[in-house]
């Protein structure tokens, strides 16, 4: 022990990230002291703030630690890394709470204006890309970020990459996630939807997600199981995808290097073709892949069953990822973008229907001579119905791209309802599904607080999604119409203003349904809460349990 | 060797598996994209278009930061009740010196891409103020707050330079005289509208805000508004030109 002690030193890691963090600091410092606008000086000076905590926290770490870090494997089982895991697993229940929170917001400013309270801070063009930033990247993305480095350690049979890696990996998102949403409220925007964030938040989440790759990859590299598990494949897929969309998508030249403003290198049609390859599979890869990864790792670990079908997840994951990149101008139907474009984004579109139904069957078929404990284990039951709703929004998805339907429901209600039952069905009961499988293990507890508050959540939450959703569809629909309604004399029908004011009743409802969608969630924050708080600790199995294939 | 486990290379190396991906998802974007930037239909010349001046510029910076393409779209689609409701479908040279695209994605309100003279300044300052004193059903935030605020001219040279290193042909005359132009298109008896009529022939010059003074955002947010849709005359626009 005493040699040991003698031996300790500073990883290259620990001593390179403090420097990195040190200079860090001292350029943000330079660039508040010099900001041309508030938000700019702002965001600098949170950013040394930030980076001299880092510093101290890696140094104190150090000076805390035993000379050894911590063992691969003890008594021949791998050495899991949890801590990350858990603050991301943290972090998306928070963030989940405020974004659906801020999205009640906007959808009750939709339905009563008063409540912009003419402030630019909290008005509905700065409070929505808060919310779908927040619930996608915050939230999503730290489920996502918890799920991968969970399932790719036990697939792996390894512990994580990385001593400090993952720390970086979801602090510097986390961190990421603060400056865009803080921006958001103070303006700072370069208007790309699901892409608002300016160049300096670009740049420093293109180092966190190469270092996200990096952690990854290196924890596969290292596994000791001969197969990469199907799982992997998705995630690696998503964070490989995310990283080629962001950069496309991004590249801006700011006026000053000292200030929040930039101008993206792309324009007009070329710029909207960019926009909408990235928009379209951002929900694609990290909406859709990210997701379907911890679809096939959590339900056969749930339903303790093999996934259904080996090759159909084969199938499903080369044509999955080669359709869905195609599928961009789909949101361009009928616009200055050429009709050869469009098309081809049709029929991709259209195309991918099959291997989004083949993972859906591929993930309920699972159950298959399980289906009982649906009525046991609600947790279960969430991860199901959030399959259900992604075989209903990839039907409706397709149907929608469809040349003739599109020009009906685009600009409407009906895409933010489609969007919804993908997002509040799909992406949002996976991930509370995964969420209330995860904590247990995690913090090493024999089960949830309560089962039976997560079928409290269930149910509210449900009950949420079809206010929400068939709100969106009828108001949707009713609008489209009235929009290219003509009177019996060949005018049209109805002025802009009618049709908004027709809307007023839906925008009511879907708020309701919005509300139920919280309370739902606030119930799963209280359940994790108690849960790790005061659950029974599980006493540890004498025998290393195998990974599921 | 059967078919499936020919997978087997995928699923035991890593970095065969990300090459594999990369492939894959590459060809989509590739076959769509690329096209766009030498094919004559998205890169068409039209008589008319012109770079933004100083002051609508800055005017679109505010339209950018205030999340209104969250409920406008910019974008006309090419079906009939689009056409007779706003007028003739966009070209793409309508949004080419757009950094970013402002086209949107959802019709809260309505459409604004050839919202240009079709109301009075008079009518945008008080709409934007209070929405509800004008249009009682309206659920559009009110911007009263821009009526009080400067419009940031000292940086605006540097905005107009900015572009021009990605592709906007602003002249160097432009640049050198942005601060000064940035005044005089929102205040009709300033020395230097003259001046700037040349360098931006076509441009309207108005006390937008009706208000005296420096130009305000409100100034720059409705020199915006109503310039859009307005550079092509539709009269003359020869609508085969751009055919093969």
């Amino acid at each position: 022990m005493s040699q040991a002690l003698d031996s300790k030193s500073m990883t290259i890691g620990e001593s390179g990230l403090a420097v990195f963090f040190a200079v860090t600091a001292f350029l943000c410092l330079i660039g508040a002291a010099k900001a041309v606008d508030a938000p700019f000086a702002f965001h600098a000076g949170l950013a040394a703030a930030a980076s001299v905590a880092s510093v101290f926290v890696i140094l104190n770490r150090y000076f805390d630690r035993p000379a050894l870090l911590p063992p691969q494997e003890i008594n021949g089982r791998p050495n899991y890394n949890f801590g990350p895991i858990k603050f991301s697993a943290v972090m998306a229940m928070f963030w989940g709470v405020a974004g659906f929170a801020v999205g009640l917001i906007i959808a009750s400013q939709l339905a009563w204006p008063a409540l912009n309270f003419d402030l630019p801070w909290i008005s509905f063009g700065r409070l929505r890309p808060l919310h779908t930033s927040a619930v996608i990247f915050a939230f999503g993305g730290n489920v996502l970020v918890a799920a991968s480095f969970y399932v790719v350690q036990k697939t792996s049979r390894v512990r994580l990459a990385g001593d400090l890696a993952p720390w970086f990996v979801v602090l510097g998102y986390n961190f990421f996630i603060l400056v865009a949403g803080t921006g958001y409220l103070l303006g700072v925007t370069q208007s790309k939807e699901y892409a608002e964030p300016e160049w300096y938040a670009d740049l420093w989440l293109t180092i966190v997600w190469v270092v996200y790759l990096l952690v990854f990859l290196a924890t596969i590299i290292k596994r000791k199981e001969s197969h990469i598990f199907v799982a992997n494949w998705f995630f690696l897929a998503f964070i490989i995808t995310i990283a080629v969309l962001h950069l496309g998508n991004n590249p801006a030249m700011p006026v000053s290097v000292f200030g929040s403003k930039s101008y993206i290198a792309w324009a007009g049609v070329q710029d909207a073709m960019f926009q909408w390859w990235y928009g379209h599979n951002a929900v694609g890869f990290f909406l859709t892949a990210g997701f379907l990864a911890i679809m096939y790792y959590f339900i056969p670990k749930r339903v303790e069953r093999p996934i259904y079908s080996y090759r159909l997840s084969i199938v499903h994951f080369w044509s999955l990822i080669f359709l869905y990149i195609w599928a961009g101008p789909h949101h361009l139907h009928y616009t200055a973008l050429p009709d050869w474009a469009q098309t081809l984004g049709m029929t991709f579109s259209i195309m991918l229907w099959m291997p989004s139904w083949g993972g859906m069957i591929n993930g309920l078929m699972t159950l298959s001579g399980a289906w009982d404990k649906l009525r046991t284990d609600p947790v279960l039951r969430m991860l199901v119905v959030s399959v259900a709703f992604y075989g209903m929004s990839t039907f409706e998805g397709p149907m929608m791209s469809i040349k003739v339907v599109n020009s009906l429901s685009h600009y409407t209600d009906w895409t933010i309802g489609h969007v919804h039952s993908g997002a509040l069905g799909w992406v949002g009961f996976v991930s509370f599904g995964a969420l209330y499988c995860l904590v247990p293990w995690l913090w090493n507890r024999k089960g949830l607080y309560s089962l039976k508050l997560v079928n409290w959540h269930f149910w509210i939450s449900t009950i949420g999604i079809v206010l929400y959703i068939s709100a969106m569809w009828v108001s949707g629909i009713l609008q489209g119409l009235m929009w290219r309604a003509y009177t019996p004399l060949g005018f049209l029908e109805y002025s802009f203003i009618e049709t908004v004011e027709a809307m007023h009743p839906f925008y009511m409802i879907r708020a309701a349904g919005g509300a139920l969608f919280l309370i739902g969630s606030l119930v799963m924050a209280y359940n994790l809460w108690m849960t790790v708080r005061a659950g029974e600790a599980e006493v540890p199995s004498p025998v290393a349990l195998q990974p599921a294939e | 060797m059967s078919f499936w486990s020919r997978h087997q290379i995928f699923e035991k190396n890593s970095i065969i598996l990300v090459v594999g991906i990369l492939a894959v998802v590459a060809i989509g974007g590739i076959v769509e994209i690329v096209p766009l930037f030498y094919l004559k239909s998205t890169i068409e010349a039209v008589d008319g278009v012109r770079p933004y001046t100083p002051l609508e510029l800055a005017g679109r910076n505010i339209y950018v930061r205030e999340g209104c393409y969250l409920c406008h779209s910019q974008m006309i689609r090419a079906l009939r009740d689009e056409v007779e409701r706003y007028g003739h479908f966009s070209l793409a040279a309508e949004s080419m010196y757009d950094h970013p695209f402002q086209w949107g994605s959802k019709r809260t309100g309505p459409d604004l891409a050839r919202v240009g003279a079709k109301y009075s300044d008079q009518w945008h300052v008080t709409h934007l103020t209070d929405p509800r004193s004008i249009v009682p059903q309206s659920v559009m935030p009110a911007y009263s707050f821009l009526a009080d605020t400067e419009v940031d001219a000292s940086t605006i040279e540097a905005h107009l330079k900015t572009n021009r290193m990605i592709g906007v042909p602003y002249t160097d005359d432009q640049i050198a005289n942005a601060q000064a132009d940035l005044r005089a298109q929102a205040d009709p008896d300033d020395a230097g509208v003259d001046a700037f009529t040349k360098r931006y022939p076509k441009a309207v010059v108005r006390n937008f805000d009706g208000k005296a003074g420096p130009p305000t955002e409100m100034d720059a947010l409705v020199a915006y508004l109503q310039m859009l849709g307005t550079l092509v005359d539709f009269k003359l626009f020869n609508e085969k030109a751009n055919l093969r």
